[in-house]
């Protein structure tokens, strides 16, 4: 098998908005852009935020919250504001954002130009991951641009799942430790310099600039009727001639079924037990289901899982589930802020727990032992990274039921000597 | 009134659960485990004398 690339896709030319301007393998310059979006549309505040409330724009980090709202709470609050746009993208298997940031900066730098405007922001950050491999085409986006309207200042954070956490990026960037906190004052009243502070992942503001120059009719002309537009999405899997695992960045339709957006990025789900859905604080549903599933929030919620920022994964044939998702639980459990007993404690029991599973060496103590965990684990962390750990190995466990008694019979499978797939960051 | 627990505070020095058992419960590492929802008149005194005895101030007792 071959290591993951990313290479991005658009399941068709109608619904490739984003990524529309790219030719080559490089990232679009300020040129190009113009050539293909023309110039900052001179919208004002108001008519901005009417325009993507009537849009329906959705945040794209995660959670999916109405960006119409988070700019108004912003626009309210007193005196002038921040913009932060996260392009952290701390979730191992995404590729999205980096991708996004690296290829398409202009179209990510115009949104945070434009949401400045309608929040009344002086001031905006792009945070980004130290080490993210768009920095350079950020630096050199923002050289091209020259002085604008509000300064933008790229940001790295330290490389940690959580430091993404919206409540850790503002800590981080008033000059404390990028560590969640529990019950942080809320940004969009009092966060970047005890200002009013609008964070927003990059895709929504790319998306945003979209919006602002063609209205809310043509960005609801295409997707889900409530979910309206297009997404990015990273899809891994195997490639349909079965060579290779690849790890590709599509555009697709929202409400596009997750089979079809495997077979839009030349990906296959035939041999596969399973897809995780949602990233490492999602959910593994059997790949039979997840295929019919269409990708919105809702369909996803109902399915017991949730979209997240866009993340599918399909388990390679011939790879063990639980092993693999032991090693992510291990990951999550070295990852933890280590600032909340039952994330510090819980996570490594529960990781240990799954490699002892995967291993099947198991004794009768364990299953009782990571039923309990799994049940007062979440919810009790100052933020969401134990209940994420927790719903993750929890899906495992329903979904690789079959794979779970047998492990426990002290017969693990041959799929624990595969090579590992989901990505772990070092 | 409610109990509330600030997770990053708790160090699991475990008072709370001796002097309030009727709404609090240790986990295996000492973490308190909070029965969620109002706290019955009855045991608001209790509950006071909890949040006094933390010497993290990690528990608090909070309106609504």
């Amino acid at each position: 098998m071959t290591v993951a690339i990313e290479e991005p896709r658009t399941t068709s030319g109608s619904s490739g908005r984003l990524l529309s301007g790219l030719t080559t393998d490089s990232s679009v310059g300020l040129a190009r852009h113009h050539e293909v979006w023309g110039p900052l549309p001179g919208l004002r505040a108001t008519a901005l935020i009417d325009e993507i409330e009537s849009a329906g724009l959705l945040g794209r980090g995660g959670a999916g919250f109405p960006v119409a709202r988070k700019l108004s709470a912003v626009a309210a609050g007193k005196g002038p504001a921040v913009v932060v746009a996260n392009g952290c993208e701390g979730e191992p298997a995404s590729a999205k954002d980096t991708m996004l940031l690296a290829r398409v900066p202009h179209l990510v730098l115009d949104g945070i130009q434009l949401a400045a405007r309608a929040v009344g922001a002086d001031r905006a950050y792009l945070a980004v991951h130290s080490g993210s491999s768009a920095i350079p085409y950020l630096r050199a986006a923002l050289a091209e641009r020259g002085r604008e309207a509000v300064g933008v200042t790229l940001g790295p954070l330290p490389r940690r799942y959580v430091a993404s956490e919206e409540s850790a990026i503002v800590s981080w960037l008033n000059g404390g430790d990028a560590l969640p906190a529990y019950t942080p004052p809320r940004p969009f009243e009092r966060g970047v310099n005890r200002r009013p502070t609008l964070i927003s992942n990059v895709e929504s503001l790319a998306q945003l600039a979209t919006i602002a120059r063609y209205g809310a009719e043509w960005y609801r002309g295409i997707g889900d009727r409530w979910e309206p537009g297009t997404m990015l999405v990273t899809v891994s899997g195997h490639r349909v001639d079965g060579r290779s695992v690849e790890r590709r960045v599509a555009e697709v339709a929202t409400g596009t079924t997750i089979g079809r957006i495997f077979t839009a990025a030349g990906l296959s789900l035939r041999g596969s037990d399973a897809v995780l859905v949602g990233g490492y604080f999602g959910s593994w549903l059997p790949a039979a289901q997840a295929a019919r599933l269409p990708l919105t929030h809702a369909a996803l919620r109902g399915a017991g899982a949730a979209l997240g920022a866009g993340v599918l994964v399909a388990l390679p044939p011939g790879s063990c589930g639980i092993a693999e998702t032991a090693r992510v639980a291990s990951y999550l459990a070295a990852n933890s802020a280590r600032q909340c007993g039952p994330c510090l404690n819980g996570l490594p029991a529960i990781a240990g727990a799954m490699n002892a599973l995967a291993a099947g060496a198991w004794d009768d103590r364990t299953w009782p032992a990571l039923s309990r965990w799994l049940d007062v684990v979440p919810g009790r962390g100052a933020c969401r990274h134990p209940d994420g750990a927790v719903r993750l190995v929890a899906s495992a466990l329903s979904t690789f039921a079959a794979d779970v008694e047998r492990h426990r019979d002290g017969q693990p499978c041959d799929g624990i000597t595969a090579v590992p797939f989901l990505p772990v960051p070092r | 009134m409610k109990v509330e627990l600030n997770p990053i505070l708790c160090t699991a020095h475990g008072l709370c659960a001796d002097l309030l058992p009727e709404r609090i419960a240790l986990d295996e590492w000492g973490y308190p485990i909070l029965e969620p929802g109002e706290l019955p008149d009855d045991v608001v005194a209790h509950a006071r004398r909890a949040a006094r005895a933390c010497p993290t101030r990690a528990l608090v007792l909070s309106r609504g």
